[in-house]
């Protein structure tokens, strides 16, 4: 302390007398210093010092104050030289500030500091001040110490010396019992940039790594980067430390661990794998940032880790061409074997191995997609992207909708958003087409928001909207915004050259452009128009006798160039003009633009070689002309052309050839997109935008073609998360203690947690609690159960995982066993999947699931389609056994996938159908806990699909539909029917449209828009609304395409033509207490074995019936709790989508599965069904 | 990440420089600069530029430019979303973002900063987190005490703005008689999102103060009711220089409202000089060097529409505008949301006291723009 001292004080009493002096000497402007009164007593002495004197006073400070002061000169006298004008008037403004600062009053030493904060945030240098300001740093005012953090972080890297003296007050407040102050020490500590310090640094971080606050668990991970682009020689160690930090469960450290892994070690892959699925589990719960980075990084990673969804696609459009199609082959090929086979081997091989997803790689799906409702557009892009580069095809629809939320935000926003969507809408233009008004462009726009709402609009053109788009086009071309006028006429030739269909009109349209006022309309018209007729100029002599007309007007240099090609091209179009522009040519040369003459050249080239006898003389002039330009390039191409053309004793082999050379067929210029391609690029990237590499870019890999071992991503299970969490709270009341203690003093470091715990939406539990366990669920607290319900589910878990033990076994035996065994296999596997998938995904939402289940079947359906396909058009090339096998195959297939037209609900929760993976996955998870737990909300389960036309009777066309428990917007008495079209016919089917609709009296059809083209192979899906009146008859109508008419009929399960409505318990009661009587059906009955608890049960009625839970308990202090905990009772809720009616339900569960369904409807059919198929429901 | 952000006001003038990592030097800014240059507005300078070692990232909010410079690769949303997010919280925290403001405060500024960043990744953004470790200044500001919804027109796009001031941990849940209407929706990272989607109702823990709870967008399928109609005519001679303006708005479907706060904005094209016209209500100003002609009407009468009418002087000897300026068109109205949105109900748990609640509904038009 002494020493410091010593190196303290004397530099300080150096940096003021040199200060000081220098002021004297350089200028008087010290009145104008705010600060001070400028009659200072010290002043008048110093100033009677001469340069000399001075010089002997500061080497005297120098020898007492030791290497310190050496280190601090040099800025000094930097400052004071080169700070210039505003600097000048600085200095006593410093001394004063130095005096505030050694003062021992706290309020006299916040307020200079203040002052100098504000002149670092202006600029200004004052790091002469350090020395001043650092003997602060261990003072007890929190206020003043914040400043000083501010100031040391800033300066310490140019002062490293002086900077070193505070290190021992940090090293201090990393052990302080305040997280708060462990983690500001640490902050603090980790952003001098002082390269002694390293090893400290080190040492703190890897100690905080393991501190038992996620605030400075945090901070640790915020470190690490810092120290890393200190020093990169520490690399390994702190992958060390973002390995430990990785397997942290609380959502306040993920995202910034993850951050630190991107910045320095983004190459480990291998360390995701382990925490692959928590990350995916925690992430809606963590703060907007770390999402970001968060799920940028899973993109990448699911890249090198998953199949691509969409392989059989490729598959199909490649056409098993070259050996990009064979993955993972496994049998012997004959080298001469034909292409042919090959390609039917590659069928063969697509189908034996069907594409299935990887659970992880749904989950990650899964996952993410409510983050596309977040605040935060930057979350909404990364979800964007993630989908647009992972999902399948059928998915990536969904991102459409939220991107186009992000176009309504602030300018810098839509900027991005729609350099984005610009390239997306050249792979998937279908996703936006519907959102096409949304980039209609405002008068008030950004120009270059206009420019890339164009470039989007371009790119969603096509036969059906061009139209509209043309028409939107020629209000733009008014615009006073000639930029935008250019762009938007170039993308009016753009839609011209992909549309054949408009080509005309466009350049008509474009033709009647080259009468406006404005010349650079003109312009920009006269050269898209040159490029639109290099598509059939023999179809086009008039617009081009017309823009020869234009030469005599047209200044634009492009302009003229363009016409004067054009001419020069179909100058035998143009026979009797073309020789006319040329003499004008002739005439006017020397003044042209360079480019201009270049193409008078050509043109005269080109009119020599067709009509010599009229232009022999006329390109000699200008080739003359051309020989004394003052352009080399003008010369040289004369020189060029002359020898070329000209037919001398000289001239070779060449000017034979002149007519070939200079009148070949030129193929018309593709017109394409900025954005094609830039999706090699990740989206939302800097990168991206820029269509550069940025420093530090990650590539985005290709699909693996073989997918790497998935089982690196299970986690073992360690004893201690088997125990049951009623254990692993007692242990954290153990902690308890120390975090209250020390949050006693710390404010913001509460509220930091807090914020992660309400923003995540996570409930009631202290900040502390939460982030200790990591991965409560919210759930469960949400229900706020007794401890004895928790038990039940424990043991139940405990069941689960018994089962799943043995599995694990089963497996790795028939992964060993032969083909045909594994096949077998396969076919078992197959339900046991889609199962698991369902059941994982109970707590999602409906949306979601439908879309899953649906895109499974179609691809199962391809998957069929792709076998009978090949089955029929080639003879097997393999032994009879083997295609039989298959045709079972597809029997199995098909059999899955038929739907029963009755409904009945599904029987889930078979535990022993947990896939390993999954199973693992949600034990190593205590946050998985919430997946299971019982839940206030209905969870709305799977959809289930009905068939509506068989592929059969459809002649390759099929259709099922859904309901899809969505609000039908154009009209709320309608239920939602999603169909879904499935094309496996070889041609395309056209106008699927709906006729002759027969309805029961008072029922409603709000068709679907007319599909107009459904391609061989494609799905498409449409939602109809229907109104039944709140009745089960079916719809009937036919559904038409332009050959066919199929008689198909709807007719919905009870359980659809109801919607859910939210009630609390009291209401439920008050209004049940209503509809007495005739309205209440009672029922009793023996639930099913697996369906005793009370997430199977909730399950089951909300699937059976769209009804949503009435969450129990939640006003208990009005309501004695009647029922005891061990029978519960539970409630559902809903109205009759047309008339309103209430619909209520109530299961009272009773000792031994005994149990009483109770449903009061004012609708006497629909209570007495409702009841018939909840009954089904609960005892299957 | 963020490497460092100078705040600039419209003079090009760097008033504030933070670095979070080590001092760039402001010439860097130069770039920028070039840029402002050569776009005319200042809305129309690229949001992203390229300097050969760093790149730029700018956002342009209440007359300032944030820019942000970086050095690596970083989501180009995520620096412009975190910026405005700045920008959010020194409105928050002053009740505006303005030059004059951020200089008054700028220690706290400095701090706000410092705290929201660390090494250049966001670390609090939450106001209320925010207000904890950094007090506000005490600046009167008005509080709405209510949970606010405003309608904003055209395709209907709306946010719920909430005011909360409960102690304790109230868990809120609110329903809406006709959720339904809701096409698309973002929600503040306290609405659980997984009980919005089996429910359709928001369930939250709210933060303190000020924060919007919910955007929200109407499906386009539902008809926007709008509340007035124009007609116009603005016409150019070619003869005499001059040009006449006629103006009349009334009410068409206002559901018995008032619409207050109307206001007509017109981009006149460069070659008008000046406008001489007389309103029949409320006030009108031409700014010639913007050519914004501004009239502000007030409250609607239905009884006697508001009529603009008069002469504009057009600069001889140039060729007459070919296309008529759009007008904008400003309005508000109370207790109204024509989407047609109603809160049903909100619920506290959690908490044992009685809260207090209001709901105030106002219909605002966005862009509403009139082609003529």
């Amino acid at each position: 302390m002494t020493a410091m001292q010593k190196l303290l004080q004397l530099p300080v009493n150096a940096v003021n007398m040199v200060k000081t002096v220098q002021s004297q000497v350089q200028g008087q402007e010290e009145d104008k210093s705010p600060v001070l009164t400028p009659d200072s007593g010290q002043q008048a002495w110093y100033s009677a010092l001469q340069p000399d004197e001075l010089r002997h006073l500061r080497s005297g400070g120098t020898g007492g104050g030791g290497g310190g002061d050496q280190e601090e000169r040099a800025p000094l006298e930097e400052g004071g030289g080169g700070g210039g004008g505003g600097f000048q008037t600085q200095p006593l403004r410093h001394d004063d500030l130095k005096e505030m600062l050694d003062s021992n009053k706290d309020s006299l030493k916040l307020e200079a500091m203040k002052r100098i904060v504000a002149m670092i945030a202006r600029g200004k240098n004052a790091s002469d001040l350090f020395p001043a300001v650092v003997k602060n740093v261990a003072c007890k005012n929190i206020e003043v110490k914040k400043l000083v953090y501010v100031y040391l972080v800033r300066y310490a890297e140019e002062q490293q010396d002086l900077a070193l003296l505070s290190i021992s007050t940090f090293q201090r407040g990393l052990k302080d019992p305040n997280q708060l102050i462990r983690a500001s020490a640490l902050r603090v500590l980790s952003s001098i940039r002082v390269t002694i310090i390293v090893p400290i640094m080190m040492l703190a971080i890897k100690e905080a790594a393991s501190d038992m606050s996620p605030y400075v668990r945090k901070t640790a991970a915020h470190a690490i980067p810092k120290l890393y682009s200190l020093d990169p020689e520490q690399k390994d160690q702190l992958i060390e430390v973002i390995e430990k930090l990785l397997a942290d469960k609380t959502t306040l450290v993920a995202g910034s661990v993850v951050m630190a892994f991107e910045e320095v070690c983004p190459e480990r892959i291998d360390l995701i794998h382990k925490n692959y699925r928590k990350l995916c589990n925690l992430l809606i719960d963590v703060e907007e940032w770390g999402q970001v980075v968060i799920i940028n990084m899973l993109t990448r990673y699911a890249r090198t880790q998953f199949l691509n969804p969409n392989i059989n696609e490729s598959l199909l459009e490649e056409g098993g061409s070259g050996d990009k199609t064979f993955y993972g082959s496994d049998e012997d090929e004959d080298e001469d074997e034909e292409e042919k086979e090959k390609k039917a081997e590659a069928a063969a091989m697509a189908k034996r191995k069907p594409y299935v997803m990887d659970p992880d790689h749904r989950l990650l799906l899964r996952n993410t997609k409510p983050l596309l409702q977040s605040r935060n557009a930057a979350v909404v892009m990364a979800v964007a992207q993630l989908y647009f580069h992972l999902a399948p095809k059928a998915e990536v629809g969904v991102i459409a909708k939220a991107l186009v939320r992000l176009l309504r935000s602030h300018s810098e926003v839509q900027y991005v958003v729609l350099q984005n969507v610009a390239t997306m809408s050249i792979k998937r233009r279908g996703m936006f087409e519907p959102y096409l008004k949304s980039f209609y462009i405002r008068s008030t726009d950004p120009t270059q928001i206009k420019v890339l709402k164009l470039e989007v609009l371009t790119n969603l053109a096509n036969e059906t909207n061009i139209s509209t788009i043309l028409r939107e086009f020629q209000t733009y071309i008014k615009s006073m915004d000639k930029d935008f006028v250019a762009a938007t006429i170039q993308a009016i030739g753009r839609c011209a050259t992909n549309i054949s269909e408009v080509r005309d009109t466009c350049l008509n349209g474009l033709v009647q452009l080259l009468s406006n006022r404005d010349e650079l309309v003109v312009a920009e018209s006269v050269v898209v128009i040159k490029k639109l007729l290099q598509m059939q100029p023999e179809k086009h002599s008039d617009i081009i006798k017309h823009m020869a007309k234009l030469t005599d007007n047209i200044q634009v240099p492009m302009a003229r160039a363009s016409i004067l090609w054009l001419i020069g091209e179909y100058c035998e179009h143009v026979p009797k003009i073309a020789p006319d522009v040329l003499r004008k040519m002739a005439k006017s040369f020397t003044n042209e633009e360079d480019i201009v003459k270049l193409q008078i050249i050509n043109l005269a080239a080109k009119l020599y070689l067709t009509n010599s006898k009229q232009t022999k003389l006329l390109t000699q002039y200008v080739l003359n002309l051309a020989k004394y330009d003052q352009n080399y390039d003008i010369r040289d191409r004369a020189r060029f052309i002359r020898q070329l053309i000209v037919p001398t004793e000289k001239s070779g082999a060449l000017s034979k050839y002149a007519k070939k050379l200079f009148l070949a067929l030129k193929p018309a210029p593709v017109l394409e997109s900025p954005f094609k391609d830039r999706d090699h690029f990740q989206l939302g990237s800097l990168s991206h935008l820029l269509n550069a590499k940025a420093g530090g870019y990650q590539e985005l890999p290709d699909w693996p073609e073989a997918a790497p071992d998935p089982s690196v991503r299970n986690v073992e299970v360690p004893e201690w998360t088997k125990c049951s969490s009623r254990e692993k709270r007692k242990e954290k009341k153990v902690e308890k203690p120390f975090y209250t203690d020390s949050e006693g003093e710390s404010g913001p470091t509460e509220s930091a947690d807090s914020e992660s715990d309400s923003a995540s939406g996570s409930e009631s539990s202290s900040g502390s609690e939460e982030s200790g366990s990591g991965s409560e669920s919210e759930e469960s607290k949400e229900a706020s159960e007794s401890e004895e319900e928790e038990e039940e589910e424990e043991e139940e878990q405990k069941k689960k995982k018994k089962k799943d033990l043995k599995k694990p076994v089963q497996e790795s035996e028939s992964e060993q066993s032969s083909e045909e065994e594994e096949r077998k296999h396969q076919r078992k596997s197959k339900p046991r999947k889609s199962e698991s998938e369902s059941e994982s995904d109970e707590d999602e939402e409906s949306e979601s699931e439908s879309s899953q289940s649906e895109s499974e079947d179609s691809e199962s359906e391809a998957e069929v389609k792709k076998k009978k396909k090949t089955a029929e058009s080639k003879p097997p090339p393999k032994p009879l056994k083997k295609e039989s096998k298959k045709e079972k195959k597809e029997m199995s297939l098909l059999d899955l996938d038929d739907f029963e037209p009755a409904p009945s609900p599904q029987v889930t929760p078979v535990n022993t159908f947990l896939s390993n993976s999954l199973v693992t996955d949600l034990e190593g998870l205590s946050l998985s806990d919430s997946v299971l737990s019982p839940a206030t909300i209905a969870p709305s389960s799977a959809l289930k699909s009905y068939e509506l036309l068989h592929r059969i009777t459809g002649e390759g066309l099929s259709v099922e539909y859904c309901f899809s428990r969505q609000p039908f917007s154009p009209d709320a008495n309608m239920v939602a029917v999603q169909m879904q079209f499935t094309n496996s016919a070889s041609s395309d089917t056209k106008n699927l449209h709906i006729e002759d609709v027969k309805l029961q009296s008072g029922m409603r059809v709000k068709e679907f828009p007319e599909i107009e083209l459904l391609p061989a192979g494609e799905t498409a899906t449409a939602v109809m609304g229907i109104d039944f009146c709140d009745s089960t008859q079916a719809a009937n109508f036919q559904l038409c395409t332009h050959t066919r008419k199929f008689f198909v009929s709807i007719q919905p399960p009870v359980g659809e033509l109801m919607r859910p409505v939210f009630l609390t318990e009291n209401e439920f009661k008050k209004e049940q207490g209503q509809l007495m009587g005739m309205n209440e059906i009672t029922e009793k009955l023996t639930l099913d074995v697996k369906c005793r608890n009370e997430h199977a049960i909730v399950q089951r009625v909300t699937t059976a019936a769209n009804l949503s839970r009435v969450p129990c308990g939640s006003d208990k202090e009005c309501s004695p709790p009647v029922p005891p905990p061990d029978y519960p009772v539970h409630r559902f809720a809903g109205r009759t989508v047309t008339s309103g009616s209430l619909v209520l339900v109530t299961v009272a569960t009773k000792e031994e599965g005994a149990a009483q369904l109770t449903v009061n409807c004012e609708k006497m059919v629909i209570g007495t069904m409702l009841v018939k198929d909840i009954l089904q429901a609960l005892t299957q | 990440m963020i490497h460092s952000l100078f705040v600039i006001n419209h003079l090009g003038d760097i008033f504030l420089e933070k670095h979070w990592k080590s001092v760039i030097s402001r010439s860097v800014c130069d770039y920028f600069f070039e840029a402002r240059e050569k776009a005319v507005d200042p809305e129309n300078v690229p949001p992203v530029l390229q300097t050969p070692h760093h790149y730029l990232i700018s956002i342009y909010r209440g007359k300032l430019f944030f820019l942000s410079v970086i050095q690596t690769e970083v989501p180009p949303l995520f620096v412009i979303e975190f910026l405005h997010r700045v920008a959010d919280t020194f409105q928050d925290y002053f009740g505006e973002c303005s030059e004059s403001v951020i200089s008054d405060n700028v220690v706290i500024v400095y701090e706000l900063l410092e705290e929201m960043l660390d090494n250049g990744f966001p670390l609090a953004t939450e106001s209320n987190v925010l207000k904890e470790m950094i007090r506000p200044p005490n600046i009167l500001r008005s509080v709405v005490n209510t949970l606010t919804g405003t309608t904003v027109s055209a395709e209907i796009q709306g946010v719920i703005e909430a005011c909360v001031k409960l102690s304790g941990m109230p868990d809120l849940t609110m329903s809406f008689m006709n959720p339904r209407l809701l096409d698309d929706v973002s929600f503040h990272p306290c609405v659980r999102f997984r009980r919005w989607e089996s429910e359709r109702v928001l369930s939250f823990i709210p933060p303190d103060g000020n924060f919007t709870l919910m955007t929200y967008h109407i499906s386009s399928q539902n008809l926007v009711a709008i509340p007035v109609y124009v007609k116009q005519s603005i016409s150019f001679f070619e003869a005499g220089s001059c040009g006449r303006l006629d103006i009349t708005i009334g009410p068409k479907q206002t559901m018995g409202k008032t619409v207050e706060d109307l206001k007509v904005t017109v981009h006149m094209p460069k070659a008008v000089l000046n406008a001489n016209l007389t309103a029949s209500q409320g006030n009108y100003t031409y700014d010639f060097t913007t050519k914004l002609l501004v009239w502000d009407i007030g409250k609607l009468n239905p009884q006697k529409l508001p009529n603009l009418r008069g002469s504009l002087s057009m600069q001889t000897g140039v060729p007459n505008p070919e296309e008529n300026p759009s007008l904008n068109i400003d309005l508000k109205i109370q207790q109204l949301a024509i989407s047609g949105l109603k809160v049903s109900r909100l619920d506290m748990y959690g908490e044992t006291y009685k809260p207090f609640k209001g709901v105030k509904y106002v219909t605002k038009a966005g862009k509403f723009q009139v082609r003529t």
